[in-house]
């Protein structure tokens, strides 16, 4: 039933002040919050830097030792920066194939298979294109991103279509580019004779290999670059208000009229087309042709890189200069101390738990006025 | 029978297909059938227990994607366990053990501190991966095989007595025995009915009186124990040996079971068996070239029969209410 | 004092006007005389009662089931429950008055367990002892029936009255003697419900009655009803009343939550008014208590109980539905050959209990849901096949029934849910980039025109009260200048400021020229806000009349399907 108050009186009505038992600085409390997630971050690498230590001193080594290694090898050896910052491309775009899914709802875990079937078909591509100088480098790259972005679209249509969780379908897809690319470069196209016993596609033109300039190889530039760009469409642009809308209630986003399926589709396929180049790029700009171990485990830090950078794309960039240190630094690491580069993959590991823990613990950090609306709101009034 | 055929229409006609591939085969090949079935099954024991674990945690509202990991960890320790302290039962114990504390961490996380469960999941495969792989040695050996035995009469029961119970280690046993018991126990138990309440509509089971959150956290970590016998089987049973990443995803192959069983013991294990067959009868196949596809292909089978069976199944069957939505109590 | 009519037919005529009784917090002295006993027992049939059954007796007073000394509760800066006391005798229905947010709910839930006091005394049965949680509170003999049902789905109704304490043999789960168990309740309270019927097939009426038969099948005195009248027809909540009366009579204790004036009247022995948080009145002369001494306790101030409103100049057709079919979640069919038309200038409402095919209909015409067959028209427009941003840049304003579900991005701030409708549009986005000090401009002179409370419009909305979050999809939609306006339960879970705020602007919108399309489970709410009113049943429209003298009784039977 409705109820009225009596008529007004006379005199202008003044604003009605916020009443006291309505939560107040919410605001305030988000500002804390985006802090302490910052907090959060530092406190988890410097818990992982901790663990690691640890880890490090029960193979017998000196911590501080291994850490001084590792960073003297990324850093500041002749041509580290160079190696790091090659290292660091792929894992941006790696990184960043987690991020733009993640924003809309989606877990693209699928990064490995992207960036290894991409790199393949990018191998064979490219040495098939021998004589084409530069434009086997074009050629490259762009089928990289074409075969990333199908290869993350069969995922994203399986969920559009059939609604099966893409969390399955990614890994399985990994799994599945992985046996492919082993049938390509031992019984099938891509298969090139070669001395060592390692099978691999064919090398690729010299002119077709991606340049270094001033000690800052090419892929990084344009890898950053993305990063700022995708940072950008996402906060600034109405595509990216449709991503995070679908991201943050897809119900919502269906009452405005936003095509779920749609955002679902092209957030995949961006994040198989940056995939994909990272897989071309690192054809042409480090290994110079194809071999099934290319990359090692890119696809996966890049999940570590995309937590750890807070689902920001912009942060990737840091995030993945901290992996690729330490991937780089490893084999510094294991020529003078012995220690297997796979410590990287544990500390990596390690990280990626302490970091998700209370980042994405939706409830424990969520703000105090939620908490009192959730409460004041549920179970009835 | 006849409505129930009608609602089952796609896992029937798969099963009169698979009935038939086999009678095939039995009468013109018996000993290279029977040994194909016997692959299967084998292939299909960590696939079953896998699977439990799933159905376990998401009857009772937790997704568990971590079961890979679970998987790997406990085919890690067990086989290390085996091998460093000369004892294949603590081999056992240990695989068992890791098991349930990689539950336990699921559990933990996920329920109480409401994290993510899919991330929670991804993390423990990751961690997983990070430390069977660094602490990895090649050249250890299991300090004895795992003993099999035939049951007395059940092993003399013409084609499933030879598949399942002759020759048989007592974890595949194991594997028979929960399928059974745990669907008992959820249709017809107490346990069961909460275990399902809690997973398709816990306050319900909360104004009930019920604990929601001690059970889905004793569920969870307990299920894990079958993980931890799965990764045993692997590694100390079906192969005497422990290769990285061994497990190649044999624990999301579960989970598309656990789906593909409609979230139901029986039914997974069909489907388990399935799998296991499909498999087989694949590189029976392309060994006797009766197929001619290249072998690292025909291995990506199992995954691409993952791919085909969800999208088949997606629509069809109903998940648990609940599952994948941490529990919260209000106010308090 | 005089016996409320208790054959459970039909809701006592309102009587003459009277004045409320004050607050008055001094307890009364114990005194055992007849006269004495006669004048605090608010239902009379318990004194017919043998002694144990009833309490009463000689030196036992009226037994207490529940006394509640100074019990707050706050959450955070909220103030839910201030200082409350009250009590609750055996056999007594006590109502438990508030608007939305007052409290009522809060209280209760501390009572069944699920939150702790933060201080004061909960008394059952003369046992001092805190309440730890549900189970503790259902084995002390309270059962609770909650707003929001609280059964599982997929389970039968034997499978959900046994959850909890089931009954077993040798181990296994015993379903003989829980069905046994649920006739046999089910017949001697009148509450028929089949054991092996899956819940989710159930109408709503039948699930209520459901979740009653699960309360009575434990051990109660005192039986909680959380709004258990809000998704019922009028017949249905007759019927509840009687049971209600029924176990009353029979020294189950009753507290019953609601807004609703008239059925307090109609059923209650002693209520309580609860206002912000805090006990503001307490009637026991029922009979002498009209609906707007209960208002008026309930809001705080003098009410007047209907919208001010000119009549209506209906204009053009701004609607037309025709012969419109929807399927529901499952398949089924819940819209059944609908039609309607809308003029400008005119409120059609549409009454109907929840479940008829209202929710699927407003999603049809939003484009949220596939229309099987029949057309709807907006003016020249055919918007059938219309996605809902056609639908929205077409004219149609959507005040969605599930505000947190689709009305707003919680995690947004209040401006971007401002124009989340409007986002990829001149002014707040040029070529696909956002303009973000044109979408704060916009935000804050809507935050001003509808009084939005917020500490600033880049606040998230999901931080805010119900009735705000209301003012902001309400200012939204109303600020596009639609032709057309949905407004879906308006005001669910509304305070009762926003309320008159949100009707005078509907109102508003009609005089502006827009065409409104109410829907609403709320009677009272139709019957002051339409001009036209179209009951609805079984996903089809039965019968169109006029507001204006319209019959509440016809109304109701047409609601439950007597027609």
């Amino acid at each position: 039933m409705s109820v009225t108050p009596e008529p007004p009186p006379t005199t202008a009505p003044t604003k009605a002040p916020n009443p006291p038992d309505e939560p107040t600085g919410a605001g305030l409390f988000s500002l804390i919050l985006r802090r302490q997630s910052i907090v959060v971050i530092l406190v988890a690498l410097l818990g992982s830097v901790l663990i690691g230590a640890a880890l490090i001193r029960y193979q017998g080594v000196s911590p501080w030792y291994a850490y001084q290694t590792i960073f003297k090898e990324a850093l500041l050896v002749d041509g580290g920066l160079t190696r790091t910052l090659l290292k660091t491309a792929p894992l941006i775009l790696t990184g960043l194939a987690v991020v733009i899914p993640l924003r809309v709802g989606l877990f693209n875990i699928g990064g490995q298979g992207q960036f290894v079937i991409s790199a393949a078909v990018a191998g064979v591509t490219a040495y098939a294109a021998r004589g084409a100088g530069f434009g086997a480098l074009i050629i490259g790259l762009l089928v990289g991103v074409l075969v990333g972005a199908m290869w993350a679209s069969i995922a994203a249509l399986l969920k559009t279509w059939r609604g099966v969780h893409e969390v399955i379908t990614t890994i399985m897809l990994n799994n599945i580019a992985a046996g492919i690319i082993w049938w390509m470069v031992t019984t099938g196209p891509g298969a090139f004779k070669n001395t060592s016993q390692i099978p691999m596609t064919g090398p690729i033109d010299k002119a077709a290999w991606m340049p270094t300039i001033a000690g800052i190889p090419l892929g990084f530039v344009i890898a950053a670059a993305l990063a700022i760009l995708c940072g950008w469409m996402l906060s600034r642009t109405t595509m990216g208000f449709r991503f995070d809308t679908v991201g943050k209630n897809k119900f919502a986003a269906g009452y405005a009229g936003i095509p779920i399926n749609r955002v679902i589709l092209l957030s995949m396929v961006l994040a198989g087309g940056l995939a994909g180049l990272a897989g071309a790029m690192e054809v042409h700009g480090v290994m110079h042709h194809f071999e099934p171990a290319i990359g090692g485990t890119l696809g996966f830090d890049g999940i570590t890189i995309a937590l750890l950078a807070r689902s920001n794309p912009i942060w990737t960039i840091p995030a993945a200069f901290l992996v690729g240190i330490l991937r780089t630094g490893a084999a510094g690491l294991q020529f003078a101390t012995g220690i297997a580069p796979e410590i990287v993959d544990l500390i990596l590991a390690i990280t990626l738990l302490l970091v998700s823990i209370p980042v994405l613990g939706r409830w424990i950090f969520r703000s105090r006025a939620d908490k009192v609306q959730a409460a004041a709101t549920s179970w009835g009034n | 029978m006849a409505a129930w055929i009608q609602r089952n229409k796609f896992s029937v006609i798969l099963g009169v297909v698979v009935l038939v591939l086999a009678y095939i085969y039995y009468f013109s090949d018996k000993t290279t059938a029977l040994s194909m079935y016997r692959y299967a099954w084998t292939y299909a024991v960590p696939l079953v227990l896998c699977a439990l674990v799933g159905v376990i945690g998401e009857r009772s509202g937790v997704v568990n994607i971590g079961i890979e990991g679970q998987l790997l960890v406990s085919a890690f320790a067990g086989f290390f366990g085996a091998a460093y302290s000369g004892s294949l039962i603590v081999g056992i114990l240990s695989g068992v053990g890791c098991g349930l504390i990689l539950g336990g961490f699921l559990a933990w996380t996920t329920v109480k501190w409401r994290m993510d469960q899919i991330i929670a999941g991804v993390v423990l495969n990751i961690v997983a991966t990070g430390i069977t792989s660094f602490y990895y040695k090649p050249g250890q050996l299991l300090p004895a095989l795992m003993p099999h035995w035939s049951i007395p009469g059940l092993s003399s029961i013409p084609l499933i007595g030879e598949v399942f119970f002759k020759g048989t280690g007592v974890i595949a046993l194991i594997a028979i025995i929960a399928v059974f018991g745990i669907h008992f126990a959820l249709f017809k138990t107490t346990w069961g009915l909460r275990t399902r309440a809690i997973g398709e509509y816990p306050s319900a089971a909360d104004t009930a009186g019920i604990n929601v959150i001690t059970m889905r956290l004793v569920n969870v970590t307990l299920a894990g124990a079958l993980a931890g016998l799965a990764g045993v089987f692997l590694s100390m049973d079906s192969t005497s040996s422990f290769e990285r990443g061994m497990s190649a995803g044999r624990g999301f192959l579960a989970l598309a079971i656990m789906i593909f069983g409609a979230w139901r013991p029986l039914r997974a294990a069909a489907a388990a068996l399935f799998f296991g067959f499909v498999t087989a009868a694949a590189s029976q196949l392309q060994a006797d070239q009766v197929i001619n596809v290249p072998p690292q292909l025909v291995g990506t089978l199992p995954y691409v029969l993952t791919l085909v069976v969800l999208a088949v199944a997606a629509g069809r069957v109903r998940a648990p209410g609940a599952v994948g939505q941490p529990f919260v109590k209000e106010g308090k | 004092m005089s016996t409320p009519a208790n054959d459970g037919t039909q809701p006592r005529g309102i009587p003459t006007e009277g004045t409320p009784t004050e607050y008055d917090p001094t307890v009364p002295e114990v005194d055992t005389s007849e006269e004495h006993l006669a004048a605090i027992v608010t239902n009379e049939e318990i004194l017919a009662l043998p002694a144990e059954v009833s309490g009463f007796g000689a030196g036992n007073v009226g037994e207490v089931i529940l006394d509640v000394k100074n019990l707050s509760k706050s959450f955070g800066s909220v103030h839910a429950n201030k200082d409350i006391t009250l009590q609750v005798r055996r056999g007594e229905i006590v109502a438990l008055l508030g608007e939305n947010g007052a409290g009522k709910s809060t209280l209760m839930n501390q009572i069944f367990g699920l939150i702790t006091p933060d201080t004061g005394e909960v008394t059952i049965k003369g046992d001092k002892t805190p309440i730890k949680d549900p189970k503790d509170a259902i084995s002390r003999g309270i059962g609770m029936v909650h707003q929001h049902f609280q059964l599982v789905p997929v389970m039968t109704v034997a499978e959900n009255v046994m959850l909890g304490h089931e009954t077993t043999k040798g181990g296994v789960l015993d379903l003989d003697t829980a069905r046994a168990m649920v006739r046999e309740l089910s017949e001697k309270h009148n509450l028929a419900v089949d054991p092996d019927a899956d819940v989710e097939d159930l109408p709503v009426g039948t699930q209520q009655r459901v979740e009653i038969v699960k309360a009575l099948s434990r051990k109660v005195d005192l039986l909680i009803l959380d709004e258990p009248t809000a998704v019922l027809t009028p017949q249905e909540t007759d019927e509840l009343l009687g049971v209600m009366r029924d176990l009353a009579n029979g020294g189950t204790s009753i507290v019953f939550i609601t807004h609703k004036l008239r059925e307090v009247l109609a059923v209650a022995d002693h209520v309580y008014v609860l206002r912000h948080g805090a006990v503001v009145g307490e009637v026991t002369d029922i009979a002498n208590t009209t609906t707007t001494d209960l208002a008026t306790m309930m809001v705080g101030r003098s009410v007047v109980l209907n919208v001010e409103k000119d009549a209506a100049t209906p204009g053009e057709v701004v609607l037309q539905i025709e012969n419109l079919h929807v399927k529901d979640d499952r398949n089924l069919g819940a819209v059944n050959g609908f039609d309607l038309q809308v003029r400008a200038g005119e409120i059609v409402g549409v009454a109907g209990v929840e479940g008829n095919g209202q929710r699927e209909l407003v999603e049809a015409l939003a484009g949220m849901r596939k229309v099987v067959s029949g057309t709807m028209r907006l003016g020249d427009l055919d918007l059938t096949k219309a996605n809902p941003y056609q639908t929205h840049h077409a004219g149609v304003g959507h005040i969605p029934e599930d505000r947190e579900k689709h009305g707003l991005v919680g995690a947004y701030s209040i401006a971007d849910n401002l124009v989340l409708n409007e986002y990829d549009q001149e002014p707040f986005a040029k070529s696909g980039v956002r303009q973000f000090d044109k979408i704060r401009a916009y935000a804050e002179k809507l935050r001003e025109e509808f009084d939005i409370r917020s500490s600033g419009v880049g606040q998230s909305a999901g931080s805010l009260s119900g009735g705000n979050k209301q003012k902001v999809v309400v200012a939204r939609e109303l600020s596009f200048g639609p032709k057309l306006l949905m407004a879906a339960q308006p005001t669910r879970g509304v305070d009762v400021g926003s309320i008159e705020f949100i009707h005078k602007r509907i109102v508003a919108a009609r005089d502006g020229g827009a065409g409104v399309l109410l829907v609403s489970a709320e009677l009272d709410e139709i019957l002051s806000l339409a001009d036209r009113i179209a009951v609805v049943h079984g996903g089809k429209v039965v019968k169109e009349m006029a507001a204006e003298g319209a019959d509440r009784a016809e109304i109701g039977r047409l609601m439950a399907g007597d027609h």
